[in-house]
């Protein structure tokens, strides 16, 4: 079909959203029924291409770029950027997640509006980051990815400086208080604009020196990593750029040291702020390495490797033993990103094919469960105006049916084999037993997965910890006698999905291997030939 | 679907030219059903418990039976169809294998399966039958319960992950069965989730089964990288062909691991400590959990890597078997002794089947595949009726503990007599069901003493001496609970019918079940499980005839026992206390207090971590990792004010309109944290200008 091969049903999946939001803003402040059902259905109608697409993907081609606009579609002639969006095996998947999300999150949204209110704007900047996330994962031009990638920037920031969370942070050692909102979204535009600046300067250089290569400068990710794989980039030049796009790339993971926004930006966020986040958000970053750092710049990659894994691996640790120390329900579910990021990172850094599908189903599972376990707080925070863990308790008892779903993300988030958490972590570690050879860190990188299996024992903990602070025991006599509605409609039909699409990946992988696989072995191979 | 045929034949062939299943003259019997709808729909099997626990999760509440008519009809289908596969493996044999593929990721395929093969059928009987008899004296134990329907959800998901677990043909399978069955337990033994000491315990046997599953997980990556596959079969195959390749290099260490998940969920000495406490769920998870299910993985998974640990060539993981003997001594002798001092009736019986894996587990270690499986079978009987019989007292008297029991033998009298048959088959005297197992155990672990496994002679004498303990332990629960007179406050009554049938139900197992391994007379046992995937005949060593001279130690001793646990607690006396008169100094304190292992774990594992730990780095990172940022933040303050002053009146005003849909609300906010931002936007450029500088000049 014409409107599939010539990119017009993908050009429609990413801007979508963006018309709609434009839609959303010109419908009066008042009509909320309207605004929300503008959005939903522009939502509902993106999801449906989506599906669509992933329904007509070639899968026997996954390693081919499909559903493509042509690669010289022009755009900026000036600078050679060409509007150049396609999706593989790899981008698919999260396509997929990143369109179901935005629904999912607009459903979650129709009566459970954050203080102050105003659905229309809120709406809006939900619509606007789904054209970011998703024009981040199909764009073929670096400067169009680095157009996506920074469009999710602004939506994000005002969204958790004007909804977000009002109580008081204390900065500890400068002494500074601040709401909570302002203090997180500033962070976190600080933090992002920081790694993404670098990141620029690393599209630039590579597209000044591709012109040695090429005769002309490009910023096309296919040309560069051909040129990549054949060794064009080396030396000081390669490792700066690399340094470059870890910089902006880690940042967005986030990789620890680089991590400290998170768990502000996720705690102050509303809920569904926190839930775009962590299950999309966050992926642009590992995304990125996949996409662009690892096969433009292989030789770099297989040097950065051992150094990556070690980030990944103690942020593992260390955000398990954070989330240990929490007595804020929301801040642990945070933290707890930060392990889940690592095992994803600790596959990306054994640079094998299972490496790398472990990464993107982990990143998939990531988002859906992550995802539900942030709507699930920010429910319960609704009804308890509170998040703190000491307070809470025996939500079996008030909510029970609330309980069951909190139980059932905390076990699916601690990686309970046959849910979809599982794959992502075990075959991380069982890439990190066999990592890429040319790397010449069998050794190391098995310590990795010492320490990710003792990793996997401390989420187990700090999870079985939240559902023995929150849902267990005889309910705290402030929370006697007092109506609590167990899960509502709109909750259901927010979280269901949610649900189904955990135990669906969990017993049937394939349904993200089956994207991935082809893609991840092709690019293995072009880029490490392994 | 099916893999064999021709391969199995070379199999079979390769075994016999390496002279691996001709040892002791045990030849492979060759299985005469490999195909067909009964092996081929087997499936079923795995999958109606797991589909009742939905099932009964939604409309439960609204049957008759509030949900217990599905689960007893499906665990029902999978006695009779597990009853059906073990009479014909026992007749024709049958060996089987069926996959669905799940995904491929680079060069494995992964997949979920089914196995019918001697192994599995035996465990797909147990659990079946076993569970059937539980599931039956649940609707009337659990009567009453506040959460009636949610107890048959996780009991047919417990139920339903061990057949998962049993199924397997591959690691990945079993690892999912593994944790399920852990994730039920949890939810088991939290049942009464209003008591945090019910949740600890829950907590405590998800953790330590969590850590010897983070052994487990590295055990399976490194035997499926090594061989190319998660695949049993061809795992094994590895193993049969004696290839001295990447799995041999690694076996050592595979062996280990793997073996440190079995520890695990078959609780052995130092991971034992979970399944005392477990005991906090009702009566009938105790009784599942401890008898068919659960703790039975960690022998299962031994048994189906045998011929790996076995290692007749020397290449795989033959040393391993030198720390798996060991540990199963030292657990069945060291717990064996605490189950003398416990009060609480479950914690005896629960410290029992602890020291009963012990023997499983030693078994295995000393090479005996069919000792040790043989012991999981009639053990499953004996002690899921224990575990009944004491439901059935504590559902009388209403408390756990032995101290408010006392002279119950008149007052239920079908309780008390099947109590003592499964006591008698425990203790292993002739001819109950214990009596052939413990004692071809022993004889195997005889057995490899004499063949070059020295430290099998020592476990030998711990074997020995443990069958004294376990007679010590049952007889004193025996005089507490039923002889003397009555110390409770509740009045006792026979229990109902429903409870009273699978009492009889399992006696009937635990006096028969071990008449299908007498050496020399009758060893069908031996063949039944003998028949493999991929491979046919184990290889291991079986008794040719009772070894007399240790029935002439052991069963004399086992009777010295009861006389002089009859002298110590038989005698009434005013207070149950005053009737435990075993208080030998130092000795007591140290059974009393578990041999301090829990207090180890928790002073010197959970609560470092917990506490310190846990919150030093929360503290480095509010303070540290994040003061770092906010200085620098601080410092950029500082600096950029003079940038802002220029910039701020440009570029705010951009801003301040695209802020004015924001409303009101909004506009307090713009003013205080535009202007910042601008200024750390305006820092960000100038560096990365500088940057782009250096570039330039590289």
């Amino acid at each position: 079909m014409d409107w599939l091969d010539n990119g017009l049903a993908l050009s429609l999946v990413v801007f979508l959203p963006v018309v709609g939001a434009g839609i959303v803003l010109a419908i009066p402040k008042a009509q909320e029924a309207a605004l929300k059902w503008t959005a939903l259905i522009v939502s509902l109608v993106t999801l449906a291409l989506a599906v669509v697409l992933a329904v007509q993907f070639d899968y026997s081609a996954a390693d081919t770029y499909q559903f493509g606009t042509a690669i010289d579609t022009p755009w900026i002639e000036a600078i050679n950027a060409h509007f150049h969006i396609a999706v593989d095996g790899i981008s698919l998947p999260l396509v997929v997640l990143a369109a179901f999300i935005t629904v999912l999150v607009i459903i979650y949204s129709w009566n459970h509006w954050p203080e102050p209110h105003n659905p229309k704007l809120l709406l809006a900047f939900v619509l606007i980051l789904a054209t970011g996330m998703t024009g981040t994962f199909v764009a073929l031009d670096l400067v169009l990815f680095f157009l996506f990638f920074e469009v999710v920037l602004l939506p994000m920031y005002f969204m958790i400086g004007i909804w977000g969370d009002r109580g008081i942070r204390d900065v500890p050692i400068f002494g500074w208080k601040m709401e909570m909102r302002l203090y997180a979204s500033l962070k976190f535009f600080v933090f992002t604009l920081f790694g993404s600046a670098f990141m620029l300067l690393g599209f630039l250089a590579l597209y000044f020196r591709s012109g040695d290569t090429l005769g002309y400068n490009s910023f096309s990710m296919i040309e560069l990593s051909e040129i990549g794989a054949a060794g064009a980039f080396t030396g000081t030049f390669a490792f700066l750029v690399f340094l470059g796009l870890f910089l902006g790339f880690a940042v967005k993971v986030p990789m620890w040291p680089v991590h400290t926004w998170l768990p502000d930006a996720h705690t102050a966020a509303p809920t569904i702020g926190s839930v775009i986040l962590a299950a999309i958000l966050l992926k642009l970053g590992t995304y990125g390495f996949v996409r662009i750092a690892l096969p433009i710049l292989p030789d770099e990659a297989v040097s950065w490797a051992p150094f990556i894994g070690v980030l990944s691996v103690i942020g593992i640790i260390y955000g398990s033993l954070a989330c240990l120390a929490q007595t804020d329900m929301k801040r642990l579910i945070a933290y707890s990103s930060v392990g889940h990021m690592g095992f994803v990172m600790l596959g990306i850094a054994t640079l094998t094919d299972v490496g790398i599908n472990a990464a993107i189903i982990g990143m998939v599972a990531h988002g859906l469960i992550t995802g539900l376990l942030f709507f699930i707080a920010g429910s319960m925070a609704h009804r308890f105006h509170t998040r703190d863990m000491n307070r809470l308790g025996g939500t079996m008892a008030l909510m029970p049916k609330m309980g069951v779903l909190l139980g059932f993300a905390a076990m699916a988030s601690l990686g309970l084999p046959a849910l979809a958490g599982f794959w992502g972590e075990f075959m991380a570690l069982m890439a990190s037993f066999n990592p890429l050879e040319a790397i010449g860190a069998d050794s190391m990188f098995r310590v990795f997965m010492v320490i990710g299996a003792i990793g996997t024992v401390l989420t187990a903990g700090y999870m079985l910890y939240m559902l023995r602070s929150v849902n267990f025991g005889e309910p705290a006599e402030e929370w006697v006698g007092q109506e609590f509605h167990d899960v509502e409609t709109s909750e259901w039909l927010a979280w269901a999905p949610l649900v189904l699409g955990t135990i669906a990946i969990g017993v049937f992988p394939k349904i993200v291997f089956g994207a991935t696989n082809d893609a991840v072995v092709s690019l293995v191979k072009s880029a490490f030939g392994g | 679907m099916i893999r064999f045929g021709t391969l199995m034949h070379q199999l079979v062939l390769a075994a016999e030219d390496t002279g691996h299943a001709a040892e002791d003259g045990h030849h492979a019997i060759e299985p005469g059903i490999t195909s067909g709808a009964l092996v081929e729909w087997a499936w079923l099997i795995v999958i109606v418990p797991l589909v009742a626990a939905f099932v009964i999760a939604f409309f439960g509440k609204k049957l008759p039976f509030k949900g217990w008519e599905i689960a007893f009809g499906s665990i029902a289908f999978v006695g009779v169809y597990g009853t059906v596969l073990f009479l014909l493996n026992a007749t024709q044999g049958i060996v089987y294998e069926g996959t669905v593929a799940i995904a491929d990721i680079g060069d494995f395929h992964l997949e979920w399966g089914w196995m019918v093969d001697g192994l599995s059928i035996m465990m797909y009987f147990l659990v079946g039958v076993v569970g059937t008899l539980v599931f039956m004296y649940a609707l009337g134990y659990m009567k009453g319960d506040v959460r009636f329907t949610w107890f048959f959800v996780s009991f047919s998901l417990f139920a339903g992950g061990m057949l998962v677990l049993v199924s397997s043909p591959n690691l990945i399978q079993l690892i999912v069965g593994w944790e399920l069955v852990g994730v039920a337990s949890y939810l088991l033994i939290g049942h009464y989730w209003e008591d945090y000491a019910n949740v600890d315990a829950a907590n405590k046997a998800f953790m330590v089964n969590k850590v010897a599953d983070a052994a487990l997980f590295m055990g399976a990556i490194i035997m499926a990288v090594s061989v190319g596959s998660f695949s049993f079969n061809h795992i094994l195959e590895v193993v049969v062909h004696g290839e001295n390749g990447a799995l041999s290099q690694w076996a050592f260490w595979a062996g280990l691991l793997i073996f440190i998940g079995a520890m695990g969920k078959s609780a052995q000495f130092p991971l034992h400590v979970w399944l005392p406490d477990a005991m906090a769920g009702p009566t009938p998870v105790s009784a599942l959990m401890h008898a068919a299910t659960m703790v039975t993985a960690g022998v299962y998974l031994l048994g189906r890597l045998f011929p790996f640990y076995l290692d007749v060539d020397g290449l795989f993981a033959g040393d391993v078997r030198n720390i798996i003997i060991v540990i199963g001594g030292l657990t069945l002798f060291l717990t064996g002794f605490i189950a003398i001092v416990q009060d609480d009736i479950k914690k005896v019986l629960a410290y029992s089947t602890v020291s009963q894996l012990g023997y499983m587990v030693a078994a295995m270690g000393a090479g005996a595949y069919t000792a040790g499986l043989f012991h999981l079978f009639t053990h499953a009987f004996f002690k899921a009726l224990l575990f009944l019989g004491a439901g059935s007292v504590i559902h009388a008297v209403h408390s756990n503990n032995m101290s408010d029991m006392g002279g119950l033998r008149k007052k239920m009298p079908i309780t008390f007599w099947t109590f003592i048959l499964g006591t008698l088959a425990l203790v292993g005297i002739f001819p109950f069901a214990g009596f052939f197992s413990k004692d071809e155990i022993l004889a195997s672990i005889k057995y490899a003493g004499g063949h070059g496994q020295d430290v099998a002679n020592f476990i030998l004498i711990l074997g020995i001496a443990g069958a004294f303990i376990t007679a010590l332990y049952m007889t004193r629960a025996v005089a507490l609970t039923f002889f003397g007179e009555y110390k409770g406050k509740a009045h006792p009554h026979e229990s109902p019918k429903s409870m009273a049938y699978p009492l009889i139900g399992l006696a009937f197992f635990a006096v028969t079940a071990g008449w299908v391994n007498m050496p020399g007379i009758y060893t069908g046992f031996t063949d039944w499980l003998a028949t493999r995937v991929p491979l046919t005949g184990i290889g291991d060593h079986h008794a040719e005839s009772f070894d007399w001279a240790l029935i002439v130690i052991v069963t004399p001793l086992a009777l010295l026992a009861i006389a002089i646990g009859w002298w110590m607690y038989g005698k009434d006396k005013d207070t149950q206390a005053e009737r435990d008169t075993f208080r030998i100094p130092v000795l007591w304190p140290l059974l009393e207090n578990k041999y301090y292992i829990d207090d180890f774990y928790m002073s010197g594992i959970v609560r470092p971590i917990m506490g310190p730990l846990a919150r030093v780095v929360l503290w480095i990172d509010m303070n540290i990792v994040d003061g770092v940022v906010n200085g620098v933040g601080a410092l950029m303050k500082v600096f950029s004010k003079g940038v802002a002053t220029v910039d701020t009146n440009v570029v705010d005003g951009v801003f301040n309109a695209t802020g004015a849909g924001t409303g009101a609300s909004g506009s307090a906010l713009r003013r205080s944290f535009t202007g910042r931002v601008q200024q750390y936007a305006a820092f960000s450029f100038v560096g990365v200008i500088v940057i782009a500088v250096l570039f330039i000049i590289f």
